[in-house]
């Protein structure tokens, strides 16, 4: 079972120079199911798959408003994920009352990329188990950050973390040059695709299992730009999305003229 | 011997005689301003239609001595907000550095990112902390100071812009009390300098009718009517106007045709026989 003797704690390097706690916490991350995120010119939306731990259980939450211009979507340990969601609410709450204004994504994730990397580097202490994707606006326009136990931070404009999510990302890259130029709905639309590629044989987006987040920039009635707040769809609020990228509507508008369609 | 325990492992004061407690404390009680001490006496401020127009002289004051005749009591912020500064000097001076602190730490976190590529707003590299943001900040940071009994001992004006790009002018006091007017002015000008101003711009909307060369005109008549009357000030003065554009700051100006032919006709001061 074993793997070395250099797991046991995050400060003892292997000689092949690795941290495999820091390594072992990523590996949480995967376990997690996938969650899948987006930012363009005006919007940044995250979309995720919740799992329930049995039938008769309720689906555990992956969404999470921090502030009225973020939210965060996870993948691992929900309840690491709490203290990270609690200090980011703390931190957003803070800088609107020193500054009365939002506070800019970077320096939020930053904030939390060196909390975790504390972690990564203190006797005793153990790394995050969850990573993040952290979208909001600020002044500058809609972001997407994606957070790693490991402590690093980095800006994207699509990612997808979680199990199974090369299918999504994979998705994300071929369609990469879209995203920029797209509006709140084929937002979505994309990042529900991408969650599909994600989905294991015979499972499929359903109004249980869906959440979508949205945050933007919009116009206010005198011309400047004003916040879209972070929120949160579940249960039906998501059905019109799922269906407009359900796999017969797909398949017909790919395949359009060529298939054979039955009228009775 | 002493028996007591609290003396057992301590040098006998009959042979070391007893221990000087004094060293222990370094020097007396916390000590906190009583009372400013090189201070600067007026800031008046104007809103226009495109901005605010600023306005302070350059004498720092020792008691009635006019002690330094060249303090830049303007500050710029980030090249896009001016803070003006009445008050104790010393006390200016380390706002100053905090607020240098403050607009490097804002410049950091605002580095170029790859989404300003996707962004709407182009990203000019520099802060987003707008005039509206900084008076909340050191609104917080006065009050703070006062509770601890430790105040900074000045009044504040910060002119700039709000961040729907308007004109923002805001005041903060050693109290931490907050206010914004379409014209402030502190110390001496909140008597003298304020009710010229007020004649000009009442309201918000007659501020926002006001061009850059009145309100400019306005200020500078102020600055005239505050060198006349306040015994505290001088005639070399520093002006700047922000506007969306940044800030345009003269810091030594000389207050044109001035005129004492009112002074003959003053009388009850000093040894003059009335």
């Amino acid at each position: 079972m074993f793997r070395n003797n250099y797991d046991n704690d995050s400060v003892t390097f292997s000689p092949q120079g690795r941290i495999f706690q820091v390594e072992y916490a990523a590996e949480a991350v995967k376990q997690g199911s996938v969650v899948v995120g987006i930012a363009s010119k005006t919007h940044a939306v995250l979309v995720a798959i919740k799992r329930n731990a049995e039938e008769l259980s309720s689906y555990q939450k992956k969404l999470f408003p921090i502030d009225e211009h973020t939210g965060i979507a996870i993948a691992g340990l929900t309840s690491d994920a709490r203290v990270l969601s609690n200090f980011m609410k703390q931190q957003c709450l803070g800088h609107r009352l020193s500054y009365g204004r939002n506070m800019p994504v970077r320096s939020l994730v930053d904030q939390i990329g060196s909390k975790a990397q504390i972690n990564t580097q203190h006797y005793g202490k153990r790394p995050y188990g969850v990573g993040l994707l952290v979208a909001g606006v600020d002044e500058q326009g809609p972001h997407l950050f994606e957070f790693q136990p490991s402590g690093m931070t980095e800006e994207m404009q699509a990612f997808a973390i979680g199990a199974r999510s090369q299918m999504a990302r994979t998705y994300l890259e071929k369609n990469l040059s879209e995203f920029a130029s797209c509006g709140r709905e084929e937002l979505v639309r994309h990042g529900l695709k991408a969650l599909k590629e994600s989905l294991v044989q015979d499972r499929e987006l359903t109004v249980e299992n869906t959440s979508v987040g949205i945050v933007g920039v919009g116009k206010a009635k005198d011309g400047s730009t004003k916040v879209e707040p972070f929120k949160v769809y579940d249960g039906q609020d998501v059905n019109a999305w799922i269906d407009s990228v359900a796999d017969d509507k797909e398949a017909a508008t790919a395949e359009g003229e060529t298939m054979e369609v039955d009228d009775e | 011997m002493d028996h007591r325990p609290q003396a057992w492992g301590r040098p006998r004061d009959d042979v070391y005689g007893a221990y000087d407690g004094s060293y222990l404390q370094s020097g007396g009680p916390k000590t906190a301003t009583q009372s400013p001490v090189v201070t600067g006496t007026s800031v008046v401020a104007i809103k226009y239609k495109d901005g605010v127009v600023i306005a302070a002289d350059n004498l720092a004051s020792y008691g009635s001595l006019a002690r330094f005749t060249d303090v830049k009591r303007l500050r710029v912020f980030l090249g896009t907000s001016v803070v003006g500064f009445g008050g104790d000097v010393s006390d200016m001076q380390w706002l100053d550095r905090h607020l240098n602190e403050l607009a490097i730490d804002e410049s950091y976190d605002d580095e170029p990112s790859p989404s300003s590529l996707l962004s709407a707003s182009p990203n000019k590299g520099h802060g987003k902390l707008n005039a509206a943001n900084l008076h909340v900040y050191l609104q917080k940071l006065m009050y703070r100071r006062r509770n601890d009994f430790d105040p900074l001992w000045n009044q504040l004006l910060i002119a700039g812009l709000d961040a729907a790009g308007k004109p923002h002018l805001s005041s903060v006091d050693l109290r931490g009390t907050a206010f914004t007017s379409p014209s402030l002015a502190t110390g001496f000008g909140a008597a003298l300098a304020q009710p010229i101003m007020r004649r000009h711009a009442p309201t918000e909307e007659a501020a926002a009718a006001l061009t850059r060369e009145e309100a400019v005109g306005v200020v500078q008549e102020c600055m005239k009517v505050l060198y006349y009357r306040d015994a505290r000030s001088l005639d070399r003065y520093s002006i700047a106007v922000v506007t969306k554009e940044g800030v345009e700051l003269k810091e030594d100006e000389q207050l044109e045709r001035q005129s004492w032919a009112f002074a003959e006709r003053i009388k009850g001061y000093g040894t003059q026989t009335v």
